[in-house]
């Protein structure tokens, strides 16, 4: 069965891919990743709305548990590539709320569906001058293969912070580089920030329904 | 993501599929194409189009009636038995890469599971710590320095480059699922597996509907980087941005 595992069986495990967050700027990255993991897994087995599908409520939980240990700023850097550079402050900033926006509700929605698996954590080394590290863990479900579910850190002053979040080798922030390009190409970084709006008030307009 | 529907048998596919290359390999040069992984976008996004059609209306429905009926143990048997089943060409594959002590591991989970697992309906193997591997023929081609070639789409089979599509032909005709005989059994068989491959792919279907701004090159760029990422056995390279 070479073909089992594909990429929107991933993206389903990717539940745990917001799960980082902290108190403690000291911690070291991995202590964080688990801690939080753990936090926001325990959250969410004993919340019966959330199992039930509660989007908004699983957005608070994302919004308070997880979203202060995420860097957007970098991740939507890195998701745009070398066009970043050529978007003036106020177009990055638009930008990086939008895709915030996007990625939170995705992936929060993901996380109502979840309820049997189990995070491993790999052993993690790093020396103590590094300033960018990569987290590896593992995602365990009854009848599938290990999903690998990989967070890279950067220390900034305000403590460790996520910039890249990596399920079974696809990151979920480069994943859109394509996308980005063909809309900037399109209707350049202007046309960009208006599709992925355009993309968020839709999800927001199906949710109520 | 494979939606492999199986309902045609093997030998008319590769067939099919061979010829679809070269139908290809002509078609790429009239395309103006503006990604250089994606040379035959057009032909793709067709062949993208149809599977939409057969997922929605034939798959999925099928998927989420077996999600439904069937308990999470049975699945989780499901899964496991077909997984047995690989474990034999997965071993070939790693000892073709080099990589005797993962073939050791497959082997060995193949017997044990096969075993004390019960003709592999309980994965004993990855409780005892040998854990299962991810191997293709397209892969070890990877490792022997086979280029990927571009970009392909194909119904019911889904994403595969040039190179994988031709590893995908191999692995299928060593698949031992599809020498089970009588045929009306190899048929269930056949079925049964994707089905259960489509139905652990549900949860997943919102996610990528709601993420992607465009669902074809999500896909494909996600199908793009797991290879990669397969190929380096979960430790690619870094690559600069």
């Amino acid at each position: 069965m070479f073909f089992r595992l594909t990429m929107k069986k991933l993206f389903a495990l990717f539940f745990a891919g917001f799960l980082a967050s902290s108190v403690f700027a000291q911690e070291t990255p991995d202590a964080l990743v688990q801690r939080v993991t753990e936090e926001v897994l325990d959250i969410i087995r004993h919340d019966k709305e959330i199992q039930n599908g509660s989007t908004n409520k699983v957005i608070d939980l994302v919004d308070k548990k997880v979203l202060p240990h995420f860097n957007f700023q970098h991740m939507t850097a890195l998701a745009l590539g070398k066009e970043w550079r050529k978007a003036s402050p106020q177009q990055q900033q638009q930008l990086t709320a939008e895709f915030k926006t996007l990625l939170v509700r995705t992936y929060s929605n993901a996380l109502t569906s979840y309820k049997n698996q189990k995070i491993v954590y790999k052993p993690f080394k790093m020396a103590p001058a590094e300033t960018d590290v990569l987290v590896r863990t593992e995602v365990h479900q009854p009848g599938n293969k290990p999903v690998q579910l990989d967070y890279s850190l950067e220390k900034l002053e305000s403590g460790w912070k996520v910039y890249d979040v990596v399920v079974a080798g696809i990151s979920l922030v480069t994943n859109y580089r394509d996308q980005f390009g063909q809309e900037v190409r399109n209707g350049g970084i202007d046309g960009l920030i208006a599709s992925v709006a355009a993309k968020n008030k839709s999800l927001e307009a199906n949710q109520k329904k | 993501m494979t939606k492999s529907l199986g309902l045609s048998p093997m030998r008319n596919g590769r067939r099919w599929a061979l010829g679809g290359l070269l139908a290809l390999a002509c078609a790429g040069n009239v395309l103006a194409e503006e990604n250089p992984r994606d040379p035959y976008e057009g032909f793709n996004r067709s062949m993208f189009a149809v599977n939409e059609a057969i997922d929605k209306y034939a798959a999925k429905p099928v998927a989420q009636v077996y999600d439904n009926a069937v308990p999470l143990p049975v699945k989780a048997s499901v899964g496991n038995f077909f997984g047995n089943v690989g474990d034999l060409w997965i071993g070939v594959n790693s000892a073709m890469q080099g990589k005797f002590a993962d073939a050791g591991v497959d082997i060995g989970r193949l017997l044990i599971n096969s075993t004390v697992g019960i003709f592999g309906l309980f994965d004993v193997a990855s409780e005892l710590g040998l854990e299962k591997h991810e191997e293709d023929f397209g892969q070890t081609m990877a490792v022997w320095g086979v280029g990927s070639g571009g970009y392909l789409f194909w119904p019911v089979i889904g994403p595969r480059t040039v190179r994988d599509t031709a590893g995908f032909g191999v692995d299928s005709f060593v698949d031992p699922v599809w020498r089970v005989r009588p045929v009306s059994a190899r048929n269930s068989m056949v079925v049964l597996r994707f089905v259960d491959v489509r139905a652990s792919l549900l949860p997943a279907d919102k996610i990528v509907e709601e993420a992607a701004l465009d669902k074809y090159s999500y896909i494909r760029d996600a199908y793009l980087q797991r290879r990669r990422n397969q190929i380096f056995d979960g430790r690619p390279p870094r690559l600069d941005d």
